[in-house]
């Protein structure tokens, strides 16, 4: 064991030797990518810093609070959100295959990823250990009712639910409902309201003027 | 396969439970696996399904207890032994002991790293017509490859509806397997929740799956 076990920092889920043994397994990894000369360890560096600093849920945000104020984004969104979020250049590029699906007060749209843990990075982030933990992943499809109210969000009963299971390369981004009194808002106050969980469909945007 | 991983539906997992304020990373480690991964990937030593192919054939309890990035540091091993970029050799020596093999897109230095922040593209041009449309109902074949695919067991045998189609992409079932993309068409199919789940699931629920035109038929 090195010297140097005190010093990190642990997940809560793993305990300390299994931990260690991990850590010193990753490394040998990654001396030995680095000494056959496939990797260069400062591209890893750099990387998780672009992963830190450039992705994250703020890119959703922008996305939903131009398609609350701007209704031919909104269409153009729904109807090709690959084209439509490239077109707005400060995201960063999403590749093929986004697909944006709108909340209604008739509708609230979820999305899991069952088989792993597809999500849409470019938009969201990486995902939240719950996005990719058995507990999600198996009931979701199932009671997704069920589901919400681990988040503490409900739902009117008559609400018909659609889940969306990311089975292939297509990526779902939730459109949800703009909140109530926010008329006036600008879309960066709007963004602000924005959650992540709000584009999975387990939560809602928070309401104007409530703590963050 | 019919692994552990395909978990749609089922019991006994308990409660999800989001963790306030969860950082991008709980260790260090857990970046430096990121990392790796998404940079052997990018150098052409696999795709993106046998990485996930790999993760698959983890042993069940291990699959089970693991936690996300642990799967992907095993799974990643794994599969560059399986392909002999790394051989059993180094990975006891813990250093390079073995001559390594040369990488499709050679080594991954910084001038590569905006490639793995873009999205990969998937689709591909068709070379054939679209066997269904929007509307059409098709029941999920009743398969059960051994290898990797990306029809979840919970839909197999399941009548539901086209809704949207995606075009050609490149199919997971083969390219995991190194037999090609062998692109076929790509299409959203919806289920009621009761013909998946039964009489007693939720009246108001729709599932939907994105399925490659192979795993269906006509219904």
């Amino acid at each position: 064991m090195s010297s140097h076990d005190h010093d990190h920092h642990h997940g809560d889920h793993d305990d300390h030797s299994e931990l260690s043994e991990t850590e010193l397994r990753v490394r040998a990894l990654e001396t030995i990518l680095t000494e056959k000369g496939y990797v260069d360890p400062a591209a890893l560096d750099a990387i998780i810093q672009a992963y830190e600093t450039r992705i994250g849920p703020h890119n959703g945000a922008q996305v939903v609070a131009k398609a609350w104020t701007d209704p031919a984004f909104k269409q153009a969104l729904l109807e090709d959100a690959t084209k439509a979020v490239s077109a707005l250049g400060h995201v960063s590029r999403v590749g093929d295959h986004l697909v944006a699906v709108e909340n209604t007060p008739k509708r609230h749209n979820m999305v899991v990823c069952t088989l792993c843990s597809c999500y849409p990075w470019e938009m969201l982030g990486l995902p939240p250990v719950w996005y990719k933990a058995a507990p999600y992943r198996s009931r979701a499809v199932k009671d997704p009712r069920g589901v919400l109210a681990d988040f503490g969000v409900s739902l009117p009963k008559e609400t018909e639910i659609r889940v969306w299971d990311s089975t292939a390369e297509t990526r779902f981004l939730v459109l949800p409902m703009r909140p109530e009194g926010t008329a006036g808002f600008s879309e960066a106050q709007l963004a602000e309201l924005v959650t992540r969980d709000s584009m999975i469909g387990t939560g809602f945007p928070k309401a104007p003027g409530a703590p963050s | 396969m019919n692994g552990v991983h395909d978990m749609g539906g089922m019991d006994g997992f308990g409660k999800v439970e989001p963790e306030p304020n969860e950082p991008m990373f709980h260790t260090e480690w857990e970046a430096r696996v990121l990392a790796m991964t998404r940079a052997m990937g990018a150098a052409g030593a696999f795709n993106i399904d046998a990485s996930r192919f790999f993760r698959e054939t983890l042993p069940p309890d291990v699959y089970l207890s693991s936690s996300y990035y642990k799967k992907w540091l095993l799974g990643l091993q794994d599969l560059l032994v399986d392909k002999g970029f790394v051989t059993a050799d180094d990975v006891a020596a813990g250093h390079a002991v073995k001559p390594a093999k040369p990488l499709k897109r050679g080594k991954f230095t910084t001038d590569d790293v905006e490639r793995v922040m873009v999205r990969g593209k998937f689709g591909r041009a068709a070379t054939r017509s679209a066997k269904f449309k929007p509307g059409d109902r098709v029941r999920a074949k009743n398969i059960h490859p051994t290898t990797h695919t990306r029809l979840p067991r919970y839909a197999r045998g399941h009548v539901g509806v086209i809704e949207r189609d995606h075009g050609c992409h490149v199919f997971p079932d083969s390219a995991a397997v190194d037999s090609g993309e062998n692109p076929q068409w790509l299409y959203t199919v919806v289920f009621d929740a009761a013909e998946l789940w039964g009489a007693d699931a939720d009246p108001t629920l729709k599932i939907s799956i994105d399925a490659f035109e192979p795993y269906l038929d006509p219904a």
